[in-house]
């Protein structure tokens, strides 16, 4: 007791050393290291939160706590009325970090939009490759490389995106991290002393935190942007301890050595819960996570047999065993908090008994499948392995016998793709936009079901996909509603799914923090978030 | 001397190139590969696959990437990650200290509780103070040391809160870490209190990391100065009369000490391996823990380059140890 | 261990005499008793699992999630030491555990102990160049840590019981070919050898037949140590998710599946880790007791 009382004596000291009088630290322990600081070729959400969130800030955002569109660089912009011209209106006298490594002699101009985007579309941009191997794979999934025909500077302040086709969901896609707007004189300094690669160690942006030191799979350090265009940070010091197991996060922030984390086990929730230290923030996510026939093979080519299959499948069980009870049981394949959820689909009933006779119904009898279960834990899924087997149990109930199959996660992520693939693969998503399209397109069309995509189901019907079609060229916000909310009819009625559950996402924190805005899109920022001493 | 000095050297060049073909080969046939993993849930078709594979050079006749690989590393170079993109041997720079801090804390601690437990043990042989030693050294050397560690994390950061829970310093304090050492760099940096969060973050995982080195050194020792003990100059010393103290202080300590070096250098491929549980269980940001996750990453120039690195360690302290038994023992040095 | 060849080749009629000789000496050292004791429970309790188990250790009871142990609150006598994440009994599992680890320990000894008999046998036996080369690759596969090897192995196989035993199999190997080349090299030039080379034995009766028995003392005990250090590796590799897969009530997977409770339910933490303290902890008191009966130099002191 006494060796900690000084430790805090000397810490206090510490700060009023470091920051002048009452700087504030916050301290966050992150789920794992960031792969590097320029967010455009990752796809992890830990490099986000650690670069996109915090260095970097993009033409528009989403609003805190909610996925709608508002203003970030860009001030204002217009859509023309075909809907393939967005022109961007920029904020003038925004300014890039000064740092140790570097020092800008110009604001944010229409250059650095133009530049961010193209070093990621146009392999001949000499900054396509300042790292070998280097590539941009959120820029080619969002199809952000065949939508966008051309850009154009109008002029210091203003950016025209031209489109080769209407696409509704194009401007969410430049909220999204990887669209972080990048100094380009930055780059062009780098790549005149012949080191390009420290783009990804050093960052430069725009955003409300300015980088200070990375200690490699330890410890990141931030300190308040003073320059920032925003609300200005409320902490002046911003620290990422970087603890990649859950449980030993929980004991980390119950013993005083971090203010946030992400992530916690279920199993831990209700004890950090009790903490009279602690509060605990939660919010539906905005996730699916699902187990998918392959509707290529028979007998679950038939879409009786699936259904069949889904009732006999307790899923209250799963989310009581696998999440501790945090998590609801889904029924279609996007979560209730986004737009279009269809509330009045009705869910496939729990019922061995009537399972089995709409099996033998069928014609199916001594049925012999393998149900695939991912080795890694996933926001929307916890356990899969647990999962698997509570499955397992549920369809020996009706006479069904099930095989737990699983690969390293690199194999299983490319041979659930396969079409001949031998059995039922628990899989999810988690959204990147809000956009019901980034679920629904992605996951179930016929064009994500051939080899390769990620309609794991390899399920295509013709009048789905139609629908999914007319709501991404439509604009008007209701009559994409309308669209999607038939096609989630349609979804349920042929069921390629098993739609397991939307896991809740919790945000354990002291309750010395205050002003967190937890996000819809499970990103994390603390541009907001103020520490009482 | 110079001559058993080279002889071993020459081992050493067909074992390293052994060491590159395992690193390499093993690597290069694990299932599964990095394009797969950053492609996610979301996939990736088959002709942007090919795309990927051939930037990163993956596509390549395998012998061809091998002597590739052997060519860069003749020049020094390591080769770059997958995931971070940094060179291999910078961020290997990075986190050594971090492993090796701990690693030497834990020696530490066996040496100096092993040996004079073990000494003791074998003077006072049969008594309760010998068979409780030698008994938990038996159980120290049974230990699963990935539950212990979980147990004293439980015990004395949970319920207790004496310990810090994980990490290697509190993260209020902020200073320059010039020889990625915390218990020196807080020294130099002169902020008060920093050497004792370095020293308190330290305690579980080295105790964790030092528990079957200690338990066997303990037992080496006991069962080397019993030999020594028996051996009939310490019985003729005795018989002229020496006092007991000398005889074991300067006699039978001195020779009991040969076979104990040598145990204590053999350590040193156990700490590796022990260093990978620990620094998962501590989140302790070293080599142990950086290799476990470029396994389950697929970071393949990281694996093949850090498994090189890590024989080669291995293989030059066990050399060092294997010269300075030599030094010592002139016999080994002719046979 | 070098120095273990003070008995010659056995004349027939004395091998009852010599196992009460060894008896005699292994009594002597109490803490091998219990360990024996110990041990022949743990096999007992491997053979006789499904009639001791008080539930089947997979079965799920959806109606007791984590349960804790009897004598604390909350728990109840079906399940004495509590059940885990998805209502499966502990003390079943850890029974049925006791079958994982004998058989890891069983089958990953027999591989390296053969393995390494052989080749170690091969390479002491014929020296030169086929003694340079394998002693060569003996040194490549000790320059690894073990653990580290195995998890590259495991890695490179897939996980599962299966591909950990043979990583570890392959990683303790070694030491044997090591053991047994240094014991042959030993015996080779010796009278009994060199009577029945010119009483015209084969090579293979020469190495199998008439050198390996003399040099057995030494592999028993490493054989007892890879015993309990196989067990602890596959505990190990199942702690960091690439040995036995669950539902599997091996040990070290029930630890890893655990480890998400550290903070909520002891119990599911605590048993199996201690499971695999007591087994390796009989089997090295055994392995003691061995050594000091086999070994001779011991004897005398």
């Amino acid at each position: 007791m006494k060796l900690k009382t000084s430790l805090l004596a000397a810490s206090a000291m510490m700060a009023m050393l470091a920051g002048g009088v009452n700087a504030k630290t916050l301290i966050y322990c992150s789920e794992g290291s960031p792969e590097g600081f320029d967010p455009a070729p990752y796809t992890a959400g830990t490099t986000f939160d650690a670069a996109a969130r915090t260095v970097y800030s993009r033409l528009v955002e989403f609003a805190p706590g909610t996925t709608s569109i508002v203003p970030g660089l860009a001030e204002s912009w217009t859509i023309s009325e075909d809907g393939l011209e967005y022109t961007f209106k920029l904020r003038a006298g925004v300014k890039f970090q000064t740092t140790d490594y570097f020092t800008p002699t110009r604001d944010l101009n229409a250059d650095d939009v133009i530049f961010s985007f193209d070093r990621q579309g146009n392999a001949d941009n000499p900054f396509n490759q300042y790292v070998a191997g280097i590539s941009y794979e959120y820029y080619t999934s969002m199809g952000l490389d065949t939508m966008i025909k051309s850009m154009e500077k109008v002029d210091d302040l203003t950016v025209k995106f031209t489109l080769n086709a209407p696409n509704a969901p194009f401007l969410a896609d430049l909220g999204m991290d990887f669209a972080s707007i990048v100094s380009k004189e930055y780059a062009d300094t780098l790549m005149a002393a012949g080191k390009g690669a420290d783009f990804n160690n050093q960052p430069v942006g725009t955003g409300p935190f300015v980088f200070v030191a990375y200690q490699k799979d330890a410890v990141i350090r931030y300190k308040a942007n003073p320059d920032y265009f925003g609300t200005k940070p409320m902490v002046d010091d911003l620290v990422f301890a970087i603890t990649t197991d859950a449980a030993v996060r929980a004991q980390k922030l119950k013993a005083g050595e971090c203010h946030v984390m992400p992530y916690p086990a279920p199993a831990d929730i209700e004890a950090l819960k009790a903490d009279p230290n602690l509060t605990v923030m939660e919010q539906a996510g905005l996730n699916v996570a699902y187990l998918a026939y392959n509707t290529l093979q028979k007998p679950f080519d038939d879409p009786h047999v699936r259904k069949a299959l889904n009732m006999a499948i307790d899923k209250q069980a799963i989310i009581d065993a696998v999440f501790q009870g945090t998590g609801i049981v889904a029924k279609n394949p996007i979560p209730p908090t986004m737009w279009s959820y269809n509330d009045a689909v009705k869910d496939d009933a729990y019922d061995p008994d009537a399972a089995k006779k709409m099996l033998a119904d069928a014609g199916v009898s001594d049925l012999h499948m393998n149900i695939w279960a991912m080795p890694v834990q996933r926001p929307y899924m916890p356990n899969a392995r647990r999962t698997a087997e509570l499955m397992q149990a549920d369809l020996a109930r009706i006479g069904v016998t099930a095989e737990i199959v699983s690969y390293e996660w690199g194999e299983y992520l490319k041979k659930s793709t396969e079409l001949d693939r031998d059995g039922a693969v628990i899989l999810g998503w988690t959204g990147d936009n809000g956009d019901p399209d980034n679920f629904m397109n992605v996951l179930l069309s016929c064009q994500a079901a051939g080899e390769g995509g990620a309609n794991r189901s390899h399920w295509c019907n013709e009048e789905f996909s139609d629908l999914l079609a007319k709501a991404a060229l439509a604009s008007d916000i209701d009559e994409r509603t309308r669209l999607y909310e038939q096609a989630q009819v349609i979804f349920k009625d042929q069921a390629p799914w098993l739609t397991i559950d939307h896991s809740t996402v919790f945000m354990p924190m002291s309750t010395k923090v205050t002003g967190y805005v937890m996000n819809p899109l499970g990103t994390h920022a603390f541009d907001t978030v103020d520490i009482a001493e | 001397m110079i001559k058993f000095i080279l002889g071993r050297l020459s081992y050493l060049i067909p074992t390293f190139i052994g060491i590159t073909i395992v690193a390499f080969g093993f690597v290069r046939i694990l299932p599964g590969d990095p394009v797969l993993l950053m492609a996610g849930e979301r996939g990736m078709s088959p002709e942007h696959y090919q795309e990927m594979m051939a930037r990163l050079g993956f596509d390549r006749p395998i012998w061809q990437q091998y002597l590739d690989y052997l060519w860069k590393l003749l020049h020094g170079d390591f080769g770059n990650s997958i995931v971070t993109k940094q060179p291999v041997l910078s961020d290997f720079l990075t986190l050594f200290p971090a492993t090796l801090e701990l690693a030497f804390c834990a020696i530490v601690i066996a040496v100096v509780i092993g040996v004079p437990v073990g000494v003791l043990a074998a003077l006072k042989r049969g008594s309760w103070f010998d068979q409780v030693t030698m008994t938990s050294a038996l159980v120290g050397y049974s230990m699963p040391i990935f539950w212990w560690g979980l147990l004293l994390i439980i015990l004395f950061s949970g319920n207790l809160g004496w310990t810090p829970v994980s990490g290697r310093m509190s993260l209020l304090y902020y200073f320059p870490t010039p020889t990625g050492f915390m218990l020196i760099d807080s020294l130099m940096s002169g902020q008060k209190g920093a050497f004792a969060s370095a020293a308190s973050h330290l305690i579980l995982p080295s105790i964790v990391l030092a528990t079957i080195p200690l338990a066997v050194i303990a037992r080496q020792t006991r069962s080397a100065m019993l030999e020594v003990l028996s051996e009939d100059y310490v019985r003729t010393a005795r018989a002229k009369g020496l006092t007991p103290r000398r005889v074991v202080g300067v006699h039978a300590l001195r020779n009991a000490m040969i076979p104990v070096i040598t145990t204590i250098g053999l350590q040193v491929g156990v700490l590796m391996a022990g260093a990978i549980l620990t620094e998962t269980i501590f989140s302790w940001p070293g080599i142990g823990k950086w290799m476990v996750d470029s396994i389950s990453r697929r970071d393949y120039p990281v694996v093949q380059s850090g498994l090189l690195l890590i024989a080669g360690i291995v293989m030059v302290v066990n050399l060092v140890v294997d010269l300075l038994y030599g030094l010592i023992n002139p016999r080994i040095r002719h046979s | 261990m070098a120095d273990t060849t003070a008995s010659k080749s056995p004349a027939p009629g004395t091998s009852r005499q010599m196992l009460a000789e060894f008896w005699f000496y292994f009594r002597e050292n109490r803490g091998a008793v219990y360990g024996l004791y110990v041990f022949l429970a743990l096999v007992a309790i491997a053979l006789l699992a499904p009639l001791l188990a008080p539930h089947d250790p997979i079965i799920q009871d959806r109606g007791a999630l984590l349960v804790p142990p009897f004598w604390q609150d909350g728990g109840n006598a079906n399940y004495l030491l509590g059940t885990d994440a998805v209502g499966r009994d502990i003390l079943s599992r850890l029974i049925f555990g006791a079958r994982y680890s004998l058989f890891i320990g069983v089958v990953v000894v027999t591989i390296a102990l053969v393995g390494g008999i052989v080749i170690g046998v091969v390479a002491g036996f014929f020296g030169g160049w086929i003694d340079m080369v394998i002693m060569r690759v003996m040194d490549v596969i000790l320059a690894f840590p073990s653990l580290l090897l195995a998890l590259v192995l495991v890695a490179v196989l897939g996980p599962g019981l299966t591909n950990a035993m043979i990583a570890i199999a392959i990683v303790s190997q070694p030491h044997f070919a090591r053991l047994t080349r240094a014991s042959v090299l030993g015996e080779k030039d010796r009278e009994y050898v060199m009577a029945a080379r010119v009483a015209g034995a084969g090579n293979m009766r020469l190495m199998f037949r008439t050198i390996l028995p003399n040099c057995l003392a030494p592999l028993i005990v490493q054989a007892t140590l890879s015993f309990s250090g196989a067990i602890l590796d596959a505990a190990a590799l199942g702690f960091l998710g690439m040995g036995a897969q669950p539902p599997t009530p091996e040990w070290g997977t029930m630890l890893a599946e655990a480890r998400e409770f550290i903070l909520r339910a002891w119990w599911v933490v605590t048993f199996p880790g201690l499971a695999i303290l007591i087994t390796v902890l009989a089997i090295n008191l055994m392995g003691d007791g061995l050594r000091d009966a086999l070994d001779p130099k011991l004897k005398r002191s």
